[in-house]
């Protein structure tokens, strides 16, 4: 009798052991990662198709597979900074009270300096309570240069690596004797425009810049008046920064004005802009970019899209990058079996890591910038197996740069926090 | 540079008429209810995305005579439903009120129509270069955009000057109580005008949509700039309105066209700098590079020197 109550009562125990267990694996707090950028706005498409795509990514390659780190869940939490950098700030302060350790930021290098500027001074005086800036899209080259903190990853490459692949693109062009640029009046424009300069004068100096052109970001009605300049300077093909509604006007204004020469762009596809332009824009517009969208060279990328689509209808996986990104933080997750910012920082310096397509990205230590191969594609109807906007026109890779011939020179001194 | 010259004024001309056919509505309104609309360039944003929606299933032409009809239908529900009521509470409640309002419509069409940027194309008949000249091409749809702004601007000229409900409607601006003992619904005149404005909005919004691009950002971007002209040209005043808005397009036009910089000025008087000077970003400004923020500085040097605008009549 004895024995038998002894061993119901360790059986209630072990019972009650197991529903406890069982509660907490149940109950596990997910892995909280916050999207900071513009939701609404005069740049509200490119946030919402970027939030788009990180929640697809986590629910599709992490959640239904049973989560990480042994069974926590992903869960995604938008931020709107509207692009602006004091509405950052705020939302800053927002992450930080929410206990959002981790935040994916990309539209705009203005954005992205003050929040990696916020987030060091934060780090500093606040030891126990880091946050990590994961940064997919904002191509200033001092972020990873002069600026350059431990807190912050690029995975993008940035605006001097892209317009080295693009102006040896156009030095193979002998037809283009002469190029104007135009773009945004702020720090990536600029950056675009000086490099340009520099690299054509380099590798091509008898192309001549004929015009070089700033507009204010986002307040521009009719582009018509700047194209009227690009035709009277004669130029034989056009260099340009712009996004969003920027990018679609501009490229609509030059279509609409006749002028029948290469745009060479960072960012004219998807959002609308693919469908906007259509068959005007076939052969016309070319993009310098990461991972391809035509064609995708594996299997796992293709079911990927197609399932994105399938949920999504009227979405496109606009910029892979965001996928590598998260893929590679949870990588370094698992390494460590933590989500403490600095143990992700140091997992993720000189990580080696084959994306879905088959590249293989490198993360370099020293400054926090991520390596992989470069593309430059043109816009067109033809070989588009993944369109963009479903308008039957897409991108098509027509010339490629290997990881290592993009590796270039970093003034980085980065300040390490003292472990 | 000729033809930097005309075609720097062909587009002011095509701006500077397309900013008066919101200006026009937003000053009419002004005049009688002495109410700044800002929702008004979201009635314009209306305009743009009804009749993309119209032409998807109908065709473009529909959209142009049914979006701005809907839009106006719409407005004047705002007024009799909205604005009347809110009229109760003084000029301030109703400020608010068409703020809100505009806040409201950018959510809905967000909503309803999504972020991205639609693909609203003029039609086939208009696409064809009107003329070149120089190289570069006028497209036959510009040159539509010039003719429907004209012609609206001569319909609504004539009509509130020579027609008995023009007449009835000046009144109703100076003496509301007196054309109400007339025998005049003098609310109902307010609804009206106010539904023609916003209507006006909605055309503004179907002609520009396919070449400035419909996207939500696109009330923002030209909605302040309206109010400027409408504060430039005289609050209330149809020709101030129609000459502001000139004035503004051809500015822009014309200063996007110029290749002078500060640099050029300071050459001019003997002076220069060096590149690492800290104020080396002030010294290399060029006139392109603010073109969009001279209608401001125009703005102040109006309301420094003739703070009534250019043909406004008010003294207050």
């Amino acid at each position: 009798m004895k024995i038998r109550i002894f061993s119901s009562k360790i059986n209630i125990l072990l019972l009650t052991g197991l529903i406890t267990l069982g509660s907490t694996s149940q109950a596990q707090e997910p892995v909280r990662i916050a999207f900071m950028d513009p939701l609404s706005g005069t740049f509200a498409s490119i946030g919402n198709s970027g939030l788009k795509l990180l929640q697809f990514a986590a629910d599709y390659l992490y959640n239904s597979k049973g989560g990480i780190l042994g069974g926590r869940m992903i869960e995604i939490v938008p931020l709107d900074n509207k692009q602006s950098p004091t509405e950052t700030q705020l939302q800053f302060r927002r992450a930080i009270s929410d206990d959002l350790r981790i935040i994916f930021q990309g539209n705009s290098s203005a954005v992205a300096n003050t929040l990696s500027t916020t987030i060091s001074r934060h780090n500093r005086r606040n030891p126990d309570q880091e946050v990590l800036q994961i940064n997919y899209s904002a191509v200033d080259p001092i972020l990873t240069g002069d600026n350059c903190s431990f807190w912050h990853f690029r995975f993008d490459a940035h605006v001097i690596m892209k317009l080295n692949v693009l102006t040896d693109y156009i030095a193979e062009n002998e037809n283009i004797k002469s190029m104007y640029i135009i773009g945004q009046d702020y720090s990536f424009g600029h950056v675009v425009s000086e490099t340009s300069i520099e690299l054509l004068n380099e590798k091509r100096p008898d192309i001549e810049i004929v015009g070089n052109e700033f507009h204010p970001i986002g307040q521009v009605k009719d582009f018509t008046p700047y194209v009227t300049k690009i035709v009277s300077s004669g130029a034989d093909a056009v260099i340009t920064g712009n996004f969003g509604a920027d990018m679609v006007s501009l490229a609509r204004a030059i279509i609409d004005a006749g002028l029948d020469i290469p745009i060479y762009t960072f960012y004219a596809a998807y959002d609308g802009i693919t469908a906007t332009l259509g068959e005007d824009g076939k052969n016309r517009i070319r993009l310098v970019h990461n991972e391809t969208s035509n064609p995708i060279p594996t299997e796992e990328r293709k079911d990927f899209i197609r399932a994105f689509k399938e949920k999504n209808p009227n979405y496109d996986v606009t910029q892979p990058r965001i996928t590598n990104a998260l893929q590679m933080v949870v990588n370094a997750m698992e390494i460590t079996q933590s989500t403490n910012p600095y143990d992700i920082a140091i997992a993720l310096e000189d990580m080696r890591f084959v994306t879905m397509s088959g590249e293989e990205i490198w993360m370099r230590g020293s400054d926090h910038q991520a390596f992989q191969d470069l593309h430059v594609s043109v816009h067109t109807d033809e070989g588009v197996e993944f369109d963009a906007d479903n308008s039957g026109y897409g991108l098509y890779s027509e010339y490629k740069v290997s990881a290592e011939d993009t590796i270039d020179e970093t003034s980085c001194n980065m300040r390490r926090p003292r472990r | 540079m000729l033809e930097v010259f005309i075609f720097a004024t062909l587009n002011g001309l095509v701006t500077g008429l397309l900013l008066f056919m919101l200006a026009s509505g937003l000053t009419l309104i002004f005049s009688m209810m002495g109410v700044l609309n800002f929702a008004h360039a979201s009635f314009y944003m209306l305009g743009a995305y009804f009749a993309f929606s119209i032409s998807q299933y109908i065709g473009f032409w529909a959209g142009l005579i049914f979006a701005p009809l809907i839009v106006g239908v719409l407005g004047a529900l705002v007024e009799r439903y909205g604005l009347r009521r809110v009229h109760k509470s003084g000029h301030v409640a109703e400020l608010v009120f068409t703020f809100g309002l505009a806040f409201l419509i950018e959510e809905i069409i967000q909503f309803v129509w999504g972020r991205d940027t639609k693909n609203y194309q003029y039609p086939d008949l208009l696409d064809f270069p009107l003329f070149t000249l120089f190289g570069q091409e006028f497209s036959a749809y510009r040159g539509f955009m010039i003719a429907i702004s004209i012609g609206i601007f001569i319909c609504l000229y004539r009509v509130l000057t020579k027609s008995r409900i023009g007449i009835i409607i000046q009144a109703a601006i100076t003496h509301p109580n007196t054309v109400a003992n007339l025998g005049h619904n003098v609310p109902l005149v307010f609804m009206g005008v106010f539904g023609v404005g916003t209507a006006l909005a909605g055309l503004a919004g179907v002609i520009a949509g396919p070449v400035l691009t419909t996207f939500p950002g696109m009330a923002a971007v030209l909605g302040s700039i309206v109010f400027v002209i409408v504060v430039i040209g005289g609050l209330g005043s149809l020709a101030g309105a129609f000459i502001a808005s000139l004035l503004i397009g051809l500015l822009q036009s014309y200063a996007i066209a110029s290749d002078v910089g500060m640099a050029d000025f300071l050459n001019l008087i003997g002076v220069s700098f060096e590149r690492s000077h800290p104020l080396n970003d002030l010294w290399t400004l060029t006139l392109p590079q603010v073109a969009p923020i001279l209608p401001y500085l125009l703005l102040v040097l109006v309301l420094v020197f003739r703070p009534t605008g250019l043909l406004g009549k008010r003294e207050e």
